[in-house]
């Protein structure tokens, strides 16, 4: 649905030359939620902005639901942009007009008859649970108000792809799951693909099936979610189930065992420490339902230095097992 | 001078007054949205990047602006009668007025539409708008309460340069005051002449004040 191939561009000043975006490929599928995670300046919002051309690639080509948005210019562009809904992280919404002008304002564009506007928004609020303040102001509504008001303009011509710059990071941690759960059901009911970009690794559990970790331009690692956390030393796995420093005690062994699918279920460490008669020590870590799949990371201590024995069984269980120390 | 007499002269006064600012500010109104509009969309990083231009616009701006409002006046004197044929009287005061306004009101309506956030200008470019709805829909839109209190402010402006414009024959108020208040030392005059100009600006103030409180909305 949006295919980002070998996409770079470059920032010049008189001073320096910043290379934001340096040769990414992106392929989100059709329904998918993808997200992009890294630290601040790794040229998130600029790889986004780069999906609706807001920003124009140096190189490289873009194509969203089948059209090559990088061959077309004016009015062609604009069309184009008639089918990416955009939200913003400070919301973008205009402050003359009311929640309900604000909806409008993408199908005034298009051309929409008047009536059927109407229809649309009192539909569309309907959906994002704002009935009720069709006509107040932005400045009257709340972070998340105003979030749900960017959401329902965007999806307000009926775009199949969604496009969101930290549209989360505004909003307090209540807020953002709301926001998160409205995201999800749209994606969900209308099959809408999403592209989104966050520096918080709990928007990528809540709601992604894939990830993508950027850091200086480029994507470090890129994937679905099951398939990354079964990828060793993987950033985005560490990212998602940080484990805190543990010490090992004296002898003993420490292990990083990731599991996911069926595998987060099973008592795999009783197994184990039943098979192998070891008394294994949990040291720190969590088992999750995430959108794409229940996982699980532990760090776990075992006695002694020889272990083939627990960490052949583990893997061959399935389980992504790393030596810590 | 007795009160009928005033009364008639200071009527007078007051219609060449309204006359002349108010065309004046229909004019630069015009010009000024024209000039700040092009202004914003010609620089750097805006929606239709022209160097030179912008450059030749602000070089413009500014040398008028710079100019004092009396050397405007008798400077562009053959443009005025070449465009009213005349140069006295109140039609002919039109003319510096409005050259003299409009950068003054450019750069306040630059000032206002560089206050839209350029978060906003991009979510219309995402949502696929043309330059023109954009102008329209989102800059001069979400700009209308600065843009009302700058206009408001020119308005005050341009009545107290109508009052200059009576030196050269302009009529209106500060003629009359000039001519009666000054020249013949009726204090009577002058003193009704001002009050009228306080109330003048007064009611500009408030009309424009109230327009702009009633289209805030943050
Ligand atoms: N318009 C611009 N002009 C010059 N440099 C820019 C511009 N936009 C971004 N950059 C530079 O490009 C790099 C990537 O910026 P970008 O905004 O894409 O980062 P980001 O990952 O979104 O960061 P954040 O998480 O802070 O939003 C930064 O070094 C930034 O300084
Ligand atoms: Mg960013």
């Amino acid at each position: 649905m949006i295919e980002i191939n070998g996409v770079r561009k470059t920032y010049r000043s008189r001073r320096r030359t910043v290379v934001a975006v340096d040769d990414v490929n992106l392929t989100v599928g059709e329904g998918e939620i993808f997200g992009v995670v890294g630290r601040s300046g790794a040229g998130k919002s600029t790889l986004l902005r780069c999906a609706n051309l807001l920003e124009r690639p140096d190189a490289g080509t873009v194509t969203v639901d089948g059209v090559e948005l990088t061959a077309l210019g004016g009015r062609r562009l604009r069309d184009a942009r008639h089918r990416i809904g955009m939200v913003h992280q400070h919301f973008a919404l205009l402050s003359s007009r009311t929640v309900a002008g604000n909806v409008a304002f993408p199908m005034e564009l298009t051309g929409v008859p008047r009536p059927e506007r109407r229809a649309r928004i009192a539909e569309l609020l309907e959906l994002v649970g704002l009935g009720d303040r069709a006509d107040a102001y932005p400045a009257q509504l709340s972070g998340g108000q105003k979030q749900r008001v960017g959401i329902a303009r965007a999806l307000a011509v009926r775009p199949r792809v969604l496009l969101s710059d930290e549209a989360t990071s505004a909003l307090d941690p209540d807020t953002t799951a709301s926001i998160l759960e409205l995201l999800r059901d749209l994606n969900k009911e209308l099959g809408l693909t999403i592209l989104l970009i966050t520096h918080e690794m709990g928007v990528v559990k809540s709601i992604c099936h894939s990830a993508a970790v950027m850091r200086e331009g480029r994507f470090t690692e890129s994937g679905e979610i099951p398939e990354l956390l079964r990828r060793p030393g993987s950033e985005l796995a560490r990212g998602l189930f940080p484990l805190s420093a543990a010490d090992a005690g004296p002898g003993e062994t420490v292990l990083d065992v990731t599991v996911s699918g069926g595998g987060a279920d099973e008592p795999l460490l009783a197994e184990v420490s039943r098979r192998f008669d070891l008394d294994l020590r949990i040291l720190g870590g969590g088992v999750e339902t995430l959108a794409a799949t229940r996982a699980g990371r532990l760090r776990i201590a075992v006695p002694g230095a020889e272990i083939t024995g627990p960490l052949d069984y583990l893997r061959s269980r399935g389980a992504l097992v790393e030596v810590a120390s | 001078m007795s009160w009928p007499d005033l009364r008639d002269l200071l009527w007078e006064g007051i219609k060449e007054t309204a006359w002349m600012v108010g065309v004046s500010t229909v004019l630069t109104a015009i010009g000024g949205l024209l000039i700040g509009v092009l202004l914003v969309l010609t620089a750097r990083g805006g929606l239709l990047p022209a160097r030179p231009v912008h450059a030749v616009l602000g070089l413009v701006v500014n040398v008028t602006r710079s100019l004092p409002f009396v050397i405007l006046l008798v400077a562009i004197i053959p443009f005025t009668r070449a465009l009213v044929g005349t140069t006295i009287g109140t039609t002919a005061a039109i003319v510096p007025l409005t050259i003299g306004a409009i950068p003054f009101f450019a750069r306040l309506v630059e000032t206002s539409i560089r206050e839209v956030t350029p978060d906003v200008v991009a979510a219309a470019v995402a949502m696929g708008a043309s330059r023109r709805q954009i102008v329209a829909k989102v800059l001069l839109r979400e700009a209308r309460p600065g843009l009302i209190a700058g206009l408001t402010i020119t308005v005050v402006a341009l009545l107290g340069y109508s009052a200059l414009a009576g030196v050269v024959g302009g009529g209106g108020l500060g003629d009359l005051a000039i001519r009666y208040g000054y020249q013949r030392f009726e204090t009577g005059v002058m003193v009704a002449t001002v009050i009228v100009l306080i109330v003048f600006v007064q009611l500009v103030q408030s009309v424009g004040d109230l327009i702009v409180r009633l289209l805030s909305h943050d």
